[in-house]
Order: structure tokens, then sequence, then C-alpha cells
């Protein structure tokens, strides 16, 4: 029964025509005309007694959310039929239920910048594969901040969040420390992580090796018995039974996208740090321009809407950012063709992408498809750069970046000032 | 840089990815070019295999007097001749490449070695700027061409990233000139990986984006729409002042402004 309406919901929101109401609303001899033609608007007359139309009424929301109106055949449009609702309502996913779980997966996500990443993700649907119909829960193991809001999406059944100090930065010997009191306390089936260079091998291998467990590296073809990985720098294909710990590669599995999750925090118990051997003193300032354009992390970008280029590449300094230029910076010279992103240009894969100017040709938003956060800086509210844009600012670039400049300048003195007064 | 630095470079036979002839294995020439910058002459250069491979002369051509062999047949585990030859001496650096270009390259050697050995594992170096006073100052790769410094006490092992100085171009001459000691030793079999089915590597095949849709309408939508964010937020009306805070707040956020 409750399948039943789950579908109706979804049909709800067609736009659906009532040919008999548009026959009679035509035919103006039929003897219910005039009952249907003022079903849904009284005629209206205002003060002085002329006939008022509201045009509010006229016409029809169509299929795509968009008004219609059908000036070839006026009066239908009125009968048409019920009116469609603008937004599609949210669709509630069935939750998958995991209780008193015989057996745990552990998934141990990169989660870059504090998100799931995709590799992530699919990680977690291969978890599920794992699984297969028995009483298991896949427990997503991440370190620090998390800001991931829709781990119920990707298949988290169970959570286990380890945040502190002690798990900041360069740490894989206090989450190796972490990840043995998890095994200890529930002796998971599989360990899982991404074969990446986000610090998953990393931590991979040092399991494997304290446990003594041979792990499987790059597997891509993975099932309960037997697991594919490659092996010899991707040019052999090795068959082998599935070990405890794996280190997948990317696209191993499907995401999850039809279920929803728990995700139940669940407890450890208090761990015991030593203090790590390899003592992590901070990350390097690197000059941002020498990082390839393709991967770095923070790009600002310039295109058409920037007179001043001298002030571009101050606050593009300040802000430590790499630089970019759309096509029509680059043309007109004032970038070098190196710089450009987009379809002839260099694909980023940037964290942020701060765009300036720019108002988002096709050929440029292919460039920065992968890019997780756009932040846009446009005098043109309608431009597609700002409806793909997470934050848009509609003002003129030159008063921004000087606003920009500014407050980087103040935060980096602040910080200098702390570090001070700390060493003081 | 101190010359009682004892630093030991474990290489193995490469694999070129196009041609798959055998080459000097690009991230163990970087562990080689580090280490002659550690330690120069003083340098030990050790691979576990056979002594009759034609490409050690490729590592020995960059100005190695000598190299060492741990002569075993090609189904054996490195591991424990690696750990019975390292353990004796006093040795402060071990260096290796991430991960071999033959043979399973899981890139395990180099934390098994750290393990058995109880030193300190530095993953993916990019250089050592310094040892002195028993600890070595050590700069990491991280991705998207970051650098973060670490620093570490005496004796340990790290692996080279590819981001570390290029090795130097070999010297056909001094390579086949140079002395290569053969150790025999107590070699073990590796049993498990002669289990394994081992095969050409087959083409991942490409993700296909599928379309879950119930309504035509849904498909058409998905065929035809471009893809946009999910409608972000837009700032029309406030001071620049506050539109600028708004951005900055972000790039905080997000920690690429530090």
């Amino acid at each position: 029964m409750s399948d039943l309406s789950s579908k109706d919901s979804s049909l709800d929101n067609l736009f659906r025509r009532d040919p008999r109401a548009e026959w009679i609303a035509r035919n103006r001899l039929h003897p219910l005309h005039g009952e249907m033609l003022h079903a849904g608007s009284g005629e209206v007359r205002g003060p002085s007694g002329l006939l008022r139309k509201n045009p509010h009424v006229i016409g029809f929301i169509g299929p795509n959310g968009i008004k219609r109106i059908d000036r070839a055949n006026v009066s239908s449009a009125a009968v048409g039929g019920k009116k469609r609702s603008g937004e599609a309502k949210e669709v509630q996913l069935p939750l998958h239920i995991v209780e008193n779980p015989d057996f745990y997966i552990m998934v141990v996500a990169d989660m870059v910048g504090g998100r799931l990443t995709g590799h992530d993700k699919d990680i977690l649907g291969l978890a599920h594969q794992l699984v297969a119909r028995r009483n298991g829960a896949v427990t997503l193991v991440c370190f620090g901040e998390n800001k991931e809001t829709q781990c119920d999406l990707a298949g988290v059944d169970r959570l286990i969040h380890l945040e502190g100090a002690e798990y900041e930065g360069f740490a894989p010997e206090a989450r190796l420390t972490a990840l043995q009191k998890i095994e200890a306390q529930y002796k998971p089936h599989h360990w899982l992580f991404p074969d990446s260079v986000h610090g998953g091998t990393d931590l991979a291998c040092r399991l494997s090796a304290r446990l003594g467990e041979r792990l499987a590296a790059q597997a891509w073809q993975v099932n309960a018995e037997q697991t594919v990985c490659r092996g010899a720098s991707a040019s052999h294909d090795i068959l082998r039974d599935t070990p405890r710990i794996l280190t997948l590669m990317e696209e191993c599995g499907d995401a999850i996208d039809e279920t929803r999750h728990q995700v139940l925090p669940i407890s450890l118990d208090s761990i015991e740090q030593v203090s790590p051997a390899v003592v992590d003193k901070g990350l390097i300032a690197v000059d941002s321009n020498a990082v390839p354009l393709a991967e770095a992390e923070f790009i600002l970008s310039a295109g058409n809407g920037i007179h001043n280029w001298d002030q571009f590449h101050s606050t593009a300094a300040v802000l430590g950012a790499t630089e970019g230029a759309s096509r029509v910076a680059v043309d007109d010279g004032f970038m070098p063709r190196s710089r450009q992103v987009g379809a002839s240009g260099t694909w980023v894969t940037a964290r942020v992408y701060l765009a300036v100017g720019i108002s988002g040709a096709i050929q440029h938003m292919q460039g920065i498809g992968q890019c997780d956060k756009v932040i846009a800086i446009n005098t043109d509210a309608g431009c597609d750069m700002v409806k793909r844009a997470d934050l848009a600012v509609i003002a003129d670039s030159e008063e921004i970046l000087a606003e920009l400049t500014r407050l980087a300048q103040a935060y980096s003195s602040s910080k200098n000032q702390e570090e001070k007064s700390d060493a003081a | 840089m101190q010359p009682s630095v004892k630093v030991v470079s474990l290489v193995s036979v490469g694999r070129h990815p196009q041609s798959g002839r055998s080459r000097r294995a690009e991230q163990d020439g970087r562990a080689v070019e580090l280490g002659l910058k550690l330690a120069s002459a003083e340098l030990t250069v050790v691979h576990a295999g056979n002594a009759q491979e034609q490409v050690l002369r490729q590592y020995a051509g960059m100005g190695l007097l000598s190299l060492t062999v741990l002569e075993q047949e090609s189904d054996c585990d490195a591991v424990p001749v690696l750990v019975s030859f390292l353990q004796d001496k006093r040795i402060d650096v071990v260096l290796t490449g991430v991960r071999a270009e033959s043979g399973e390259s899981s890139g395990m050697l180099p934390y098994l070695l750290a393990e058995k050995l109880g030193w300190p594992l530095v993953p993916r170096v990019a250089d050592i700027i310094s040892i002195q006073g028993g600890a070595a100052e050590v700069l990491l790769a991280l991705p998207r061409g970051q650098r973060r410094a670490v620093t570490v006490k005496l004796p340990f092992i790290a692996s080279v990233d590819n981001a570390a100085q290029e090795a130097r171009q070999t010297a056909f001459g001094p390579g086949l000139r140079a002395d290569v000691k053969v150790l025999n030793v107590d070699s073990v079999v590796d049993e498990a990986a002669s289990q394994w089915q081992i095969s050409a590597a087959k083409p991942r095949p490409k993700r296909i984006k599928v379309v879950k849709a119930k309504t035509a309408a849904d498909r058409m939508k998905a065929a035809t729409a471009k893809p946009m964010g999910s409608g972000g937020k837009v700032m029309k009306d406030e001071t620049a002042a506050e539109k600028a805070q708004a951005i900055f707040d972000l790039l905080l956020e997000e920690k690429v402004v530090r």
C-alpha cells in the first residue's frame, strides 16, 4: 500500500490535460461551456466597472516549470488541468536498517577537505556488495573534521569519527593506533582503504604490516571469495583469494544511490597515544604558480571582467592561489596560454575555483567540471558562471579584489602576531 | 652534509611503461640520487635478486663504485633477506621507491622492513634537507604539489616519491666497471604468491552513466540539462566589504587560505 502511494506522489507532479474539459471550453455551443469557463476564475470588475484581467491566471506551468501561454487556443488553457507544483518534491529513499550486526566492514575514508570523495563513495558501495544481504554493518572510519552531510545517502551504517589534535595534519602513527584499537574491539571482516595518495595507501600498508596480514593492493574487482588486483606497475592482473585488508582503485564499485542508511555513531574505548616518532612541522609554503594548473588546489581565474591586471596578480599572490584564465584573457595577451582553463586549455581539479569576471562559456564550464566549490565574481547576475557557483557575488571585480586583498593581509598579519606571542 | 651518515638505497628492476622492457626503476633511481646527495661515495646500493641482471649496471652507472646483491630466485621474498642484511649494521637511513614496477608492486616492502626493524617510516619523501644530531629534517611530497616538513630520529626508512630530484643520467662504461658484490643468503620462497593466477592486465571498462529516471520527462531532462550546481547563494545588494568577507569566510572554511 505504501509502495503505491509513493508511486502516486511521483506522478503528482506531472502536468495532466483534461481533453474533455478543453473540448468543452473550445465549443461555445456546448451546454456546459459557461460553467467550465468560469469554474476557476470568475469575472472581476474594478471600482469603475471595468473588466479586470488577472495576468497570473493566464496560461499554465509547463513540464519544465516554465509558464506557457497557449495563444492559439486561449480558452482551453484556463481549464487545462491542475497546476504543476514548482519544485519537484524531495524523494525520501527507503531506509536500510541494520540491527545488532553480526560483523563489521570498516571503510577508512580519505575525506579530503572533510568530505567524502567519489573514491570513498565507490568503496562504501563495494562494502555493501561484500556484505551481500547478510546482517553486516558498513562502518565509516574518519579522522579529523567531518563536514559531510550526506553520509546516510553514501551508505554509512555505522560511523566511527575520531577527532582531536593528535589526528590533525601528518599523523599516521596516531591513526594506526586508533585502527589497532578498532581491530581489537570490533574484529572487522574486512578493512577497505582507497588506493590514493591522500594517505589511504599509507595507512593500509601500516595496518597490514602491524597486523601481519598480507593486503591486496590496487584491487579493482572484488567479491567475497576472489579479488583481481593490478601488479607490476598495472601491467598484470593478479587473481587471488580476497584478503582481510584491501586497497581499492577508483571506480571499483558503484556508489549507493537507492537507499538511506542509519549513520549510527559507535563507541570506541579510550586510546592511549604514544608520542610519534615522526614529528609534523607543518606545511611548507610553496610557490603557488609553480604548482601545475591541473592539480592546483585553489585557483583564482581571470576573464574579460578584469581591467586592473596588476591588482589581480597581487591578489593571487596574497591569497596564495594559482592563477588561471579564460580564453578571452589569454587571447588578449594578458595571460600565457599555459594558464588557460577549459576545453582547449587545462581541465582543472581544484577544490576551490574563484572565477573573477568570467561569464562561463560552455567550454570553460567543461574545464571546471571537477571543481568542488566555485565562487563567481561578476557584474552580470544572469550568466552561466553565477548559476553554477556555490557563492556568487554581483559586483565590479576591482573593488571586491581590493577588499579581498585587504582581508587576506589583515588575516596573515594577525596570524603572524599570534605566532610571535606564542613564541614569547 | 656530514660524511658520517650511513645510507642504504634499495633498488629493484623497473619496467618501461610502453615497451615493457626492464629498465632502471623511476623511483628507485631517485632513491639512489637522494642517497648520493646524502652520502656521496659512501652510499650502499642493495638489490635482492638476480646478480646477472643487466639493469643493475644502469644503477651502477650513476657513479657507484660497487653494488651489493643478495642473490636469490625471482619467486623468493625480499623482506627476510633484507632484514637480516640491515639488522646488524649501523645504518642511519634506508631509501626505497614507493612501489616497485615489477612483481606484486604492493608498496609494502618499506613498511614491512620498518615493522621488522622497529624503525620509523617516512612515506613519499621529496627531499631530505639535513641530518644533524641524530635527527633528520625531511620534506614530504603531498598531493597537489604541497610539501610538509617533518623531523625524524635516526635510523629511519623513507620511500622516495616522484617529486624527488630526478635520477642522473647513467654512464655505460663506469656502470660496466663497477664491482658487483654477491652475498649468499638464505632465501625464503613466497608461498602465498605462488597460489596466484597472473595474467596480462585487462583494460578496465569505462563507467557508463546510468539514468534511473521513472518518467520520460525526467529522462529527457537528464539527457539535455546542463550540469548546474545546486543553486548557490547569490549576493547582490550587500556592500563590497560584506561580499568580500563572505568570499573570504568560504576560503577559510575550505582551508585554502592558510
